[in-house]
């Protein structure tokens, strides 16, 4: 889902770092413009790469409302479908939402939205510490390919793909290189 | 963390690397987060089924297996029997068969045989846990120690950790001893000569008759259970004499440093190996090692049991 390894013969770029940045400053506002009641808004990052759009996004937010909003990490692998499926299991990491969540919205954050099953597994993740009063998703890029009813409601940028196509993002704090989204073809 | 499990089972620490010790330990930081969930139970087991197989009997640590398995959402039977009643080859053999016949995908094993989980590793498609076989090993004992250790002290290596009582016959000792020597930890043993032989020296570790020369040292003493229900005469002459020569009683304990931990893997004979006062003073870490052996115990379940047959 998310390799770091570039191919440099067959790489396409798709965002740079300036982009990413206006990308995640607009969903900052379209966060502020839909959620009147800022302060009940909580950002759940996904690791690794969702938890630092996370924090990007809040602290765009920050700069332009002057809020300070919760942000957290909520850990899917341990939630998803797939377990005893494979080979190697994803890597599971603690999840942080150490306040309550009634009558918060949860948004949850990551970098690419695919197939949807993370996705599911964090909604299914949030439903055990609590019952938010609604849950949104934000994503950097949405690459189409969806197997369950899941839509975004904050896009950083919308990239038609073909299934055989690798979606690759890579953060300066993830993955120690500037910011930079591209595609890689077979 | 770059390391991957491929593990099906977990037998002993003695094989596992540097890494896959962290890694079971970064893992259970990950499960411990689940129980201070308002719902603590999450689906990385649905569908599997686990069978608890306590040959020697065991309520604590049979007990944890079970509650980490519910709380990955795995089904769960125990089964007991007692080893006197069958020669023990027929009995691993037709278990291991039994097992096959209930399509069972974990198998968590106590048995008073060493080798034991080996035995059955060596024959089964499912996963095998050691909870514990004969004087060998009893590897999520060790890994929830060090664990233990690794949350209130923010590291293991450079520690110099005592281990003190009954060495010779403990499973818990040896998997102690191997996960701290790999980790770099200074390990030394302490207990009657008859029951912590020199020949453990050869493990890389120190020996000491003289637990008073030991405890100001200590970063962490781990107390071993007088098992005086299996002790035979031999070994020591008494209670009374144990516990004058290796108790840590409450004077004794004014020797550790402030900050050494207090360990034991339960269930404790207050007043022998440690006095009440002691046993529930601050620098007891018994409880803690209750609640990180439910952690531990769902990332070994999870590491083990999750991945592909």
């Amino acid at each position: 889902m998310k390799q770091t390894k570039q191919n440099s013969s067959a790489a396409v770029p798709v965002m740079d770092a300036e982009a990413i940045r206006r990308a995640l400053r607009r969903v900052a506002h379209e966060i502020i413009e839909r959620n009147p009641q800022l302060e009940k808004v909580v950002l759940a990052g996904i690791p690794s790469r969702g938890v630092e759009i996370a924090r990007r996004i809040a602290s765009f937010v920050h700069q332009i409302e002057k809020i300070d909003i919760e942000t957290g990490v909520i850990d899917v692998a341990m939630h998803r479908d797939d377990v005893g499926t494979r080979r190697e299991l994803p890597v599971v990491r603690a999840s942080k939402l150490p306040f309550p969540l009634e009558g918060r919205t949860v948004v949850i954050v990551d970098d690419v939205l695919y197939t949807g099953r993370t996705v599911r597994a964090a909604m299914d993740a949030i439903n055990s510490f609590g019952r938010p009063a609604r849950i949104q998703l934000a994503v950097l890029v949405d690459r189409g390919h969806r197997e369950l009813p899941i839509r975004p409601d904050y896009v950083g940028k919308n990239l038609p793909t073909a299934s055989g196509e690798q979606l690759q993002v890579r953060l300066q704090e993830t993955d120690n290189k500037p910011d930079a989204v591209w595609l890689e073809r077979e | 963390m770059t390391t991957r499990w491929t593990r099906k089972d977990l037998l002993g620490l003695r094989e596992l690397s540097v890494d896959e010790i962290n890694f079971v330990l970064e893992t259970a930081d990950a499960f411990k987060q689940v129980g201070t969930r308002e719902i603590k139970k999450v689906p990385a087991l649905r569908g599997k089924t686990l069978v608890n197989f306590f040959v020697e009997p065991s309520t604590r640590t049979r007990t944890s297996f079970e509650l980490a398995a519910f709380r990955l959402s795995a089904d769960v039977i125990n089964i007991s029997a007692t080893a006197s009643s069958l020669t023990k080859g027929e009995t691993l053999k037709d278990t291991a068969r039994n097992l096959e016949a209930l399509h069972a995908d974990i198998l968590v094993l106590r048995h008073s045989s060493a080798g034991a989980p080996q035995f059955l590793a060596n024959r089964l498609k499912a996963s095998v846990i050691n909870a514990g076989d004969g004087a060998h090993e009893h590897p999520t004992q060790a890994l929830l120690d060090l664990y233990t250790i690794r949350e209130r002290r923010g590291k293991i290596a450079g520690l110099h950790v005592a281990i003190i009582g009954d060495i010779l016959f403990s499973r818990v000792a040896r998997s102690n001893i191997f996960g701290l020597l790999k980790l770099g930890a200074r390990v030394t043993l302490v207990g009657p000569s008859t029951l912590v032989p020199r020949e453990f020296e050869k493990l890389g570790v120190e020996v000491s008759y003289k637990i008073d020369d030991v405890l100001p040292k200590a970063d962490v003493v781990n107390l071993l259970r007088i098992q005086h229900e299996r002790q035979r005469r031999e070994y020591f002459p008494g209670l009374g004499e144990y516990i004058r020569l290796f108790g840590l009683t409450k004077e004794r304990a004014k020797l550790l440093k402030p900050d050494c931990l207090i360990m034991h893997p339960g269930p404790i004979n207050r007043g022998v190996e440690i006095d009440s006062e002691v046993a529930d003073g601050l620098q007891s870490v018994i409880l803690d090692q209750v609640t990180n052996g439910l952690a531990v115990r769902m990332a070994v379940l999870y590491l083990c049991g999750g991945i592909a047959a």
